[in-house]
């Protein structure tokens, strides 16, 4: 049961693997660019294990924003795993602390997305399950994040690999804009965050994208 | 203007690292204490990613020139706009890097149309 549970995780995530590779290299290229040494840009990637918020804080952090900025635009992209916590709490409360602790750690959208989908359809040992999806990114992750991190310092600047930082977050954004009230909230955001470039303290990425939440939820009230 | 030495920069890996942790383990670690997110906090979390992705990555890519063309006639700009359109079409990251990457470096190397 725990066998199979294992084997059928590794084959499932198997298709993931394959997409968070670039996403990775890209992070590990951002973190060379943003001056990390080889130890924290891992240490970055092994303890925060977060691939959006990771390449804000680098992108942050390379255009010299203040600390306080940093961390709370890289938090504020993490605030959605609670969701996922939530979601996934039913599925792990026989198990014990330690267990749970092991088990949070790792969790990532594709964990998420994947173990739930799962669950709902089938009688998979949970805990192995999970373990064998979180842990098979996690190791990929880390691995190709290495590999961008030595690519990275290798590359002249002028080729501006780092403009790959931006087209990953395009990617990410697109999807994300799922209906009116959801664009309402990225163009206010991003408007605000055009015009307040220059603020200290990196205020206008917050600013706009506290005014692109409560703008979203403003134009989903008038839409209900 | 801030720079990040050694101690500063582990400090933000912690500092990042921590909260981090704690929203990936609030349920999970609670198990049925709580109910689950609020209803209002759910609503608003659904509204983050598209508020706080744009807020961060538009600011990289457009900036704001005397007129719309000079705008729009950035090489990030195009290649931003025909990225967006591979990652709506495709919702690939792989296919939106290669694509985005590919016309930004044409724009650059190959064809000194636009400045």
């Amino acid at each position: 049961m725990e066998r199979d549970a294992l084997v059928r995780g590794l084959r499932d995530v198997l298709p993931i693997l394959v997409g968070i590779v670039p996403f990775a290299l890209v992070a590990g290229v951002a973190a060379s660019r943003a001056g990390f040494t080889f130890p924290q840009a891992m240490g970055l990637s092994v303890f925060v294990f977060a691939g959006a918020s990771q390449l804000a804080a680098l992108s942050l952090v390379e255009g010299h924003a203040a600390f306080v900025a940093v961390v709370a635009t890289a938090v504020a992209i993490n605030l959605r795993m609670a969701m996922y916590s939530a979601s996934l709490a039913p599925y792990f409360e026989g198990y014990a602390a330690r267990w749970r602790a092991l088990l949070a750690y790792p969790l990532t959208d594709q964990a998420f997305a994947l173990s739930v989908a799962t669950y709902r359809e089938s009688d998979v040992d949970r805990r192995w399950y999970y373990f064998a999806v979180a842990f098979a990114i996690w190791a990929v992750w880390q691995v190709a994040t290495a590999a961008g991190v030595l690519l990275g310092a290798g590359v002249p600047s002028s080729w501006g690999l780092g403009f790959a930082v931006p087209l990953v977050f395009l990617a990410l954004l697109v999807p994300a804009i799922e209906g009116v009230p959801h664009a309402a909230a990225a163009v206010v955001a991003a408007a605000i965050a055009i015009y307040g470039a220059d603020w200290p303290f990196n205020a206008g990425l917050l600013v706009g994208a506290l005014a692109g939440i409560t703008v979203g939820l403003v134009v989903a009230g008038w839409r209900r | 203007m801030t720079t990040y030495d050694a101690l500063t920069t582990w400090a933000l890996i912690a500092a990042i690292a921590v909260p981090t942790f704690l929203i990936r383990f609030s349920f999970i670690g609670l198990l049925g204490r709580v109910g689950g997110v609020p209803d209002w906090a759910e609503r608003a979390l659904a509204f983050v990613p598209a508020a706080v992705l744009a807020a961060l990555v538009i600011p990289d890519i457009v900036t704001v020139r005397a007129t719309v063309a000079a705008t729009i006639g950035q090489e990030k700009v195009i290649a931003g706009l025909v990225a967006a359109g591979v990652a709506y079409y495709t919702e690939d990251v792989l296919a939106t890097i290669a694509v985005g990457m590919g016309v930004f470096w044409a724009i650059r190397f190959g064809l000194p149309l636009v400045i």
